[in-house]
């Protein structure tokens, strides 16, 4: 479909941060995927240009292979104990939601279950399909992969909900000895999942899944 | 360095096609042909109306602050909190990477948001560009995703009804504060801040 030009044929580029269209220095018209720097700043804000993202792949293979190597002692150690006088209790994400369906909640033990199990491992899955098939230059089912992009950015953050929950409880119930609640080293890996998750959505380009050999729709 | 109108074209940020601006009535949104993406929304708040609801928002996150979130009472005893409680009770409890998480998301980067917001339309309100500008809406651009007061409603709403199992839970204003911010942020959401680039032209500084 030549009726949809795209900005690198035409030599332009959008700057990323204020969108700004710009023509590009002409003469350059390689594209390798992983962003020609041409060390021009956009003239409006002054963000350096690049027709994609720099290092796009690199980047987001790396932040995601450290956010799920987090991951695993996110859900495996117990993120939170509370304790009382009779007994100590180490909750993990999963017993967390366990406990929520059991507390006659389903309804938030299911908003708890997608935004601590469900959003994390969509995250993972995506993007890693994403980073996949947009290596391969495949034209394979661009507009669903496309809106599964921007259906993880737009989503990314709602993992922080655990985070909250914990540190909530924790400033929450301090009764001495009669009850308390602790934080426990789950929590800060699963804070530090969830920030690494948002960095890897934000270092890829969507611009690579339609840069593919076979530009046709 | 060369440089095109940046009125007239616009180009998908999402597939990288390019596009003539149209002007879009009341309620129109321009979507990608190709990605299906959306383009530029029309957006029906005047400056006026988005200081007014940056105001607002200040005084609202003001008192989230201040007041306590929710008592909860055990045997005659009550303990509540406010969000600093939290922020200083994770830092306490050997979480301070937590700490820090939630005292960015939820208090640092919202206050910036708002501070520089309001400093911006302050100026733009008189049709000219606040000194910083250029700076002020770089740092805005980055700021996006990492102001989470919304998701913390949700939190507190599933942390209640966690500690209602075992202990007498009272909503405390700070809560009702909360769920007012979450409100205004939601009918903000639908702003694209890029629009002040072109609705405050260069020059008016
Ligand atoms: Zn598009």
């Amino acid at each position: 479909m030549s009726a949809l030009p795209r900005a690198s044929e035409l030599g332009l580029i959008a700057c990323t941060v204020c969108g700004l269209v710009c023509r590009n220095v002409p003469g350059d018209a390689r594209l390798d995927g992983d962003g020609v720097g041409d060390d021009m700043a956009c003239p409006r804000c002054g963000t350096t240009l690049h027709r994609r993202k720099p290092d796009s792949y690199v980047r987001t293979w790396a932040l995601l292979i450290a956010a799920f190597i987090l991951y695993i002692p996110a859900n495996v150690l117990p993120i939170m104990r509370t304790a009382s006088l009779n007994d100590v209790d180490d909750n993990t994400i999963i017993s967390g939601v366990v406990e929520l369906w059991r507390a006659g909640s389903p309804n938030l033990a299911i908003i708890v279950f997608t935004a601590s199990i469900v959003v994390p491992m969509l995250k993972f899955l995506a993007l890693g399909t994403l980073l996949v098939s947009s290596q391969r230059g495949s034209g394979w089912a661009r507009v669903q992969r496309a809106k599964l992009y921007r259906l993880v950015e737009l989503i990314g953050y709602w993992s922080m909900l655990d985070v909250f929950v914990v540190a909530l409880l924790t400033a929450l119930v301090r009764f001495s000895v009669l009850s308390l609640v602790e934080p426990l080293p789950g929590v800060i890996f699963f804070g530090l999942t969830v920030v690494l998750t948002m960095l890897a959505s934000m270092s890829f380009d969507p611009r690579l899944i339609w840069d593919g050999k076979d530009t046709d729709d | 360095m060369g440089m095109s109108s940046p009125e007239a074209l616009l180009i998908c940020e999402h597939c990288d096609t390019v596009y003539r601006r149209r002007t879009l009535a009341r309620g129109d949104v321009a979507r990608c042909a190709r990605c299906e993406a959306e383009l530029e929304r029309h957006h029906a708040l005047s400056v006026n109306a988005m200081l007014a609801l940056i105001l607002t928002a200040m005084i609202v996150f003001v008192q989230a602050n201040m007041w306590p979130i929710v008592t909860l009472g055990l045997s005659g005893q009550q303990s509540s909190t406010t969000l600093w409680g939290m922020i200083l009770a994770m830092w306490r409890e050997q979480a301070q990477v937590v700490s820090v998480l939630v005292a960015a998301t939820l208090f640092f980067f919202p206050l910036l948001k708002m501070l520089m917001l309001g400093w911006l339309l302050w100026f733009a309100r008189a049709g000219r560009r606040a000194p910083g500008f250029v700076r002020l809406m770089v740092i805005l651009h980055y700021l996006g995703p990492w102001t989470m007061s919304e998701v913390f409603v949700l939190g507190a709403l599933v942390a209640i009804v966690k500690a209602h199992t075992y202990f007498d839970v009272m909503p405390d204003p700070g809560i009702y504060a909360y769920a007012a911010l979450t409100l205004l942020i939601t009918i903000f959401a639908g702003v694209d801040l890029r629009q002040l680039w072109d609705d405050v032209p260069e020059g008016t500084a």
